[in-house]
């Protein structure tokens, strides 16, 4: 897709009108997401419940593409499941370095309309800004669990310990 | 257009014959044929390693690279070629002055005094300095039009100031800093003058002795010359002074196994294989720039510059930054649409063919004091047109639409 075309239809929307710029009430985790080269800045907000990515929004400002391209993110995720936005994330830096089939990005619905991205190197960073930040937060999130689970796990035997070594 | 102007741009291959706007000058600058054929001339009559060999061809490169140094000096007012110094760029030049003399020098306590205005290659060596030794650094700061005022420039140049390093031409708002006065008093306080050149050379006259620069850098690339050539002209006493910056072949007198002496000046200060072929380019870039002359490059920069900001302040949302005078520009014009980020403008304008810089142009506290993240910049040079002028300002003030305003 030519860039103005991409502006015209997909990015112009997201980034004039986008459906997620706000705060979150209860976040689970909050992130930073910056460029320094272009100066582009988000906040990324997610709620995460058994597993699942419940609502995310996102503040910050920055050039259309990176503002449009973190909107289209959430428009995707919410609902997911931390695997599957993870999955989604591969899916799109894949095809932001051209290494996806067609059929591949039809997952990224809206979002694939970033495609031709891959070809203007200047710009590869906006794009991937707010996937690069939600990685970063599910990866950190999921760190967090295993830590918990150890700890738990670590507890219930010591707990169990007790009683064990009385009988 | 200008005939004298439409026959010099025939010089540039690389302008013919498609419908490019460059107006990223101040980025790189465009070479003509002269400083290809130069080049090339060297590389097919007497390429050789220069300073080493003992052979005729060794010996002719060498003569064309000290020429190349003589015609340096001359364009800069230096007293002597063994002041002036090759390098690849500007950034190069400046790391030799803050590694080589600005360690040698700072003590705790001493001070550095900068602009906020300055070139990120101005400000990181100074930074390195200032940790090193203990250094304080200090910003003189502009009025929003540019201008440095006598209370500024006299109340932060103090007995501490062991150096003072101020940019010639903001590659940001355009315009000319005093040197002169500054260097005045800079000298006042015992302090040493550096002066960053990169975009002043290209545009105007330089004296080195009458702007009462001590140090003065720039880069072949803005003036028409070929990247990975640049110069650091340094006073002589000062640069015997010195220690070496890079050690090496070349740069020496005589070594054994524990130490070395080094080699006169300028070869002390310039380790390793050399540029010549750049230095070549770059002396058919001077002899190139004075056939032009500064007063037709000038003046026409300066018709550029008045129709293009007159251009922009039609269209609404456009601000322009630095002075309302675009007699103080040197031909850089930096400016932001109203909710449109500098690269979606430069993006879309792309696919128009108009090249233009956007971003924080390396100078990201200046963007801090402007009150800006970012901004896009178009750079003129001689060799553009009013046509291109008249052109470029109806595309931008086409961008808003593009990026979904008003639709
Ligand atoms: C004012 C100024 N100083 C220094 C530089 C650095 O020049 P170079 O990249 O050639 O070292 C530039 C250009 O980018 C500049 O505009």
């Amino acid at each position: 897709m030519e860039i103005k075309q991409l502006y015209r239809e997909i990015v112009n929307e997201h980034n004039l009108h986008p459906s997620h710029k706000r705060n979150l009430d209860n976040p689970t985790m909050v992130l930073q997401g910056i460029n320094p080269s272009c100066g582009d800045d988000i906040n990324l907000q997610l709620k995460v419940k058994d597993g699942i990515i419940e609502d995310a929004a996102f503040n910050g400002s920055g050039c259309a593409i990176s503002q449009a391209s973190t909107d289209m993110m959430i428009d995707l995720i919410i609902g997911q499941t931390k695997e599957e936005a993870l999955k989604l994330a591969g899916t799109f830096m894949g095809m932001i370095k051209g290494e996806t089939t067609e059929e591949e990005i039809e997952v990224l619905d809206e979002a694939a309309a970033l495609q031709d991205i891959s070809h203007m190197p200047a710009r590869v960073k906006c794009a991937v800004l707010g996937w690069r930040t939600m990685r970063q937060m599910v990866e950190e999130l999921n760190r967090q669990e295993v830590k918990d689970a150890d700890v738990t796990a670590a507890g219930s035997s010591e707990c169990g310990a007790g009683p064990c070594g009385v009988k | 257009m200008n005939r004298l102007i439409e026959q010099y741009r025939r010089d540039f291959p690389i302008l013919q014959g498609n419908d490019v706007i460059y107006f990223d000058n101040a980025a790189t600058s465009q070479r003509p044929v002269q400083v290809m054929e130069a080049m090339r001339v060297f590389n097919d009559t007497c390429n050789a390693n220069p300073l080493r060999g003992l052979y005729a061809w060794s010996v002719e490169a060498t003569e064309a690279y000290e020429r190349a140094r003589e015609a340096v000096a001359d364009f800069i007012g230096a007293a002597h070629a063994r002041e002036i110094i090759f390098t690849r760029n500007t950034t190069e030049s400046m790391n030799l002055v803050a590694y080589s003399y600005g360690l040698s020098v700072c003590r705790p306590g001493d001070e550095i005094v900068i602009t906020v205005m300055e070139h990120h290659s101005n400000i990181l060596p100074w930074q390195m300095v200032a940790r090193q030794t203990g250094a304080k650094l200090v910003y003189m700061e502009p009025l929003a039009d540019g201008t440095l005022t006598d209370e500024e420039i006299e109340s932060k140049i103090t007995s501490k100031a062991k150096i003072v390093s101020v940019g010639h031409v903001s590659n940001v708002m355009g315009v000319t800093n005093p040197i002169r006065k500054i260097a005045d008093a800079a000298h006042a306080q015992g302090a040493v003058m550096v002066v960053d050149g990169a975009q002043s050379t290209p545009h105007m006259p330089v004296n080195v002795r009458e702007l009462g620069a001590d140090f003065y850098a720039f880069s072949g690339h803005k003036m028409m010359g070929p990247m990975g050539i640049g110069v650091l002209y340094g006073r002589e006493d000062l640069l015997e002074a010195m220690p070496p910056f890079l050690t090496g072949g070349e740069m020496i007198e005589y070594v054994t196994r524990e130490s070395a002496t080094y080699a006169e000046l300028p070869h002390k200060f310039e380790a390793g294989t050399v540029n010549a072929m750049g230095a070549v380019g770059l002396e058919a870039a001077i002899k190139y720039m004075k056939k032009v002359g500064f007063d037709l490059i000038m003046s026409q920069e300066e018709l550029l510059t008045k129709r293009l900001m007159a251009a922009l302040k039609e269209i609404p949302e456009v601000t322009v930054y630095g002075s309302s005078d675009p007699t103080r520009h040197c031909g850089i014009v930096t400016f932001n649409i109203e909710g449109c980020h500098p690269h979606d403008v430069s993006s879309v304008l792309d696919t128009e063919h108009v090249d233009i810089r956007a971003g924080h142009h390396c100078a990201q506290p200046l963007m801090k004091f402007m009150g800006v993240g970012s901004t896009a910049r178009a750079s003129l040079y001689f060799y553009n047109t009013e046509e291109e002028v008249d052109r470029f300002a109806e595309k931008v003030s086409k961008v808003r639409g593009w990026l979904g305003y008003g639709n």
